[in-house]
């Protein structure tokens, strides 16, 4: 599924990824290795606690984890080196596991804001409020969210399922060329799920990469990844393609919680 | 006692000169003006340090130490400096005091007839000034505060309102009370009656804003009365600059089934205090009371606010907001009594605050007395910073951190703005809040790779 030429082009590589808590200085991720090509989607897998969704987050920036060792470069640039924001405008998106409440804050301008600051960062002019309330309009259609909601404050008495659409119109609508989702699919009913991963197919392509973070298979069932990857422990134990997802299925992650143990 | 004499010489010099500048001497205003003096002398400005709860985290000895001077010449300013300073509309009811002396040429001519009375106080007719007499000083009780006996003192000038009953479909009433850019530092007494007829329906905004810089003081007084069934949508904008002191004294009266809704706004002033009373006085009187507040420097702004439910089914709601950043302070005090016979009294109070520095206080002091024994009440207060999460949240949507907390602090004080049904207002504020924010120093780990 790389490029259709068949040379490999990386977008985003991890070497050696060690981080820890901030707050209390407990190694979470210790020594991950990982290449995304552009236009492939991989999904990471493991047992709760081992450091998924901390992988995602380092590489967005949060601030509650610190790099302890290793390298994160995306698109040839030291990706480590940016303040969040940065990356977010250079095109690395994380769609949170927990969407945060915004009192006051009006989606639409929110996302405008956002939009205008993406296409600032690329020399390009504040996008049209018309043009712009098109595609917004488009994108809460698409993800079949209730158009009255986007109106109040941005994920403000919003459901678990409705915060997990909003982050989608949001990842419509900023374009970005790695996509990270972390446990998108928790709390998502079946018809909710269907959607995200539409929205997820659709945006499929050789300018988009995604890496997802998901405990159950389910997701994988509508979005079929390039590769998986499992983390346990802070390492990756082992990887493959689609068909790992279904043997995690059947078997569970214990086997490789002491393959990892012995493997030390 | 001699010290304390001494430091208030210049008000007492100036009533000597005020009196004998007044040309019609009604003998009712001259007794008020004369005990308002008399309360002056005896209470002065509230700068004891102990036993002095009412005024605990508000030091007024700034205010107390200074020399204002009574505005004996009476100063003009441009009507488009006013217009652009203030909230206003040529289709409201505009009435312009500079210093706190009615101008005319600013103002649009009084409204009376059978209808509404809408001017000055000191151009009543005998009729007039038969229903001012009713009220005018009769609220606020200057016996007891210092503030509202030298303002009753200096009264002269002032809007007073008087709505028949039954009087809707008004123009919003605007009272703007302006600063002017003075040679000395000067004070203001700026004086509001307001008495709405029973069934009335009303919208009144008080504007205080300023020419000026430097130091100067403003000590309003406002008794507003609403008779039975009256509805009022009441704003207050403080406007002030950035070295003067404002200390605004509201009395409220309330009839029953009458509705207050107050929002107020304020900012600037080196020591500002909104001091609030609410006399709940009949069954079904309700008042909602909201405020934002915002601080910067090493401002200081006091909102006080008194709720007394006298009666039963009385309905009080206070909401308060403030954003405060560098060394500035704000003090919050609600003090909502629910007096033996309320019963079925419903009290609800919350002041919440936005800390952008580590040097910004907060003195919140919710309280509830509560003598009836079937009420329903509920306070609470809380403080803090801007959550790193959202800060985190929104940099991952590309907004760097400086334009994502401008984002938060916005929509922090958007939910007391959208409550704003006066349109003028609303968009007034609107834009001047984004203006007039506090350069805040927020320091976050968001911030650094």
């Amino acid at each position: 599924m790389a490029s259709t030429n068949g040379t490999k082009q990386p977008l985003l590589e991890v070497r050696g990824l060690r981080a820890a808590v901030t707050a209390t200085g407990q190694e979470i991720l210790k020594g991950v290795d990982l290449t995304v090509n552009v236009g492939e989607v991989h999904a990471v897998m493991g047992p709760n606690g081992s450091g998924k969704s901390t992988l995602v987050n380092v590489i967005a920036g949060r601030p509650d984890f610190a790099v302890t060792a290793g390298q994160v470069h995306y698109a040839g640039q030291d990706l480590l080196a940016m303040l969040p924001d940065r990356r977010a405008r250079e095109g690395v998106f994380l769609a949170f596991q927990y969407p945060v409440e915004l009192p006051g804050v009006r989606p639409w301008q929110f996302m405008k804001a956002s939009v205008d600051a993406l296409r600032k960062h690329r020399g390009l002019p504040e996008i049209g409020a018309r043009e712009f309330d098109a595609m917004f309009k488009a994108a809460v259609k698409e993800m079949e969210m209730d158009a009255d909601l986007m109106k109040r404050s941005v994920n403000e008495g919003f459901s678990g399922g409705e915060k997990k659409r909003n982050e989608m119109i949001q990842l419509a609508l900023m374009e970005p060329r790695l996509a990270l989702l972390d446990e998108t699919d928790s709390g998502l009913d079946i018809d909710a799920l269907k959607t995200v991963a539409a929205g997820v197919n659709k945006r499929r392509g050789p300018e988009r990469s995604v890496l997802l973070v998901t405990h159950y298979q389910r997701l994988l069932g509508y979005i079929t990844p390039d590769f998986v990857h499992v983390l346990v422990d802070g390492r990756i134990a082992l990887s493959g393609g689609p068909e790992l997802a279904h043997e995690l299925e059947a078997k569970g992650y214990d086997w490789l919680k002491e393959s990892a143990g012995t493997a030390r | 006692m001699t010290q304390t004499a001494t430091r208030y010489d210049r008000y007492q010099a100036d009533f000597v000169h005020f009196q004998k500048s007044l040309s019609n001497g009604d003998a009712w205003l001259n007794e008020m003006r004369q005990a308002g003096v008399e309360s002056f002398s005896k209470l002065c400005f509230p700068t004891a340090i102990r036993g002095n709860e009412d005024w605990r985290f508000t030091n007024v000895g700034p205010i107390a130490n200074r020399q204002f001077a009574y505005p004996f010449e009476q100063a003009s300013v441009d009507a488009a400096q006013v217009k652009a300073l203030s909230p206003w509309d040529d289709g409201w009811v505009n009435l312009v005091f500079v210093d706190g002396r009615f101008d005319q040429g600013l103002s649009t001519p009084a409204m009376n007839r059978k209808g509404p009375y809408i001017g000055n106080l000191a151009a009543l007719s005998a009729a007039g000034q038969a229903a001012a007499r009713q009220h005018l000083g009769r609220h606020v009780d200057a016996a007891k505060n210092g503030f509202a006996a030298v303002n009753t003192a200096f009264v002269r000038d002032g809007a007073f309102v008087a709505l028949p009953d039954g009087a809707a479909d008004l123009p919003p009433v605007h009272l703007v009370f302006v600063a002017s850019r003075r040679p000395q530092p000067s004070v203001a007494y700026p004086r509001i009656l307001v008495v709405a007829g029973r069934n009335s329906k009303a919208t009144l905004l008080e504007s205080y804003v300023t020419l000026a810089d430097g130091a100067y003081f403003t000590d309003g007084v406002a008794e507003v009365i609403l008779q039975e069934g009256a509805q009022m949508q009441h704003y207050r904008l403080m406007r002030e600059a950035a070295e003067a002191f404002h200390i605004g004294t509201t009395q409220v009266r309330q009839e029953k089934d009458s509705t207050f809704t107050s929002i107020s706004f304020a900012r600037g002033a080196a020591i500002a205090r909104n001091q609030l009373h609410v006399a709940l006085d009949a069954p079904g009187a309700s008042c909602f009371i909201n405020g934002l507040y915002l601080t910067d420097g090493t401002q200081h702004i006091d909102n006080n606010i008194n709720i007394d439910h006298l009666k039963p089914h009385t309905t009080s709601d206070l909401y308060f907001k403030g954003i405060l950043a560098d060394r500035s302070r704000a003090v919050f005090s609600g003090r909502v009594i629910v007096h033996k016979d309320a019963q079925k009294a419903y009290a609800l109070q919350s002041d919440k605050n936005l800390l952008l520095s580590d040097g910004a206080r907060i003195n919140t002091k919710p309280s509830l007395e509560i003598y009836a024994d079937d009420v329903q009440c509920k306070h609470g207060a809380t403080a803090g910073a801007v959550a790193e999460e959202a800060i985190f949240y929104m940099q991952a949507r590309g907004l760097d951190v400086e334009t994502a907390t401008m984002y938060l602090v916005q929509g922090f004080a958007r939910e007391v703005i959208d409550q704003i049904k006066l349109d003028g207002f609303r968009q007034y504020l609107e834009l001047y809040f984004i203006e007039s924010l506090p350069k805040y120093q927020f320091r976050s780990k968001n911030q650094g790779p």
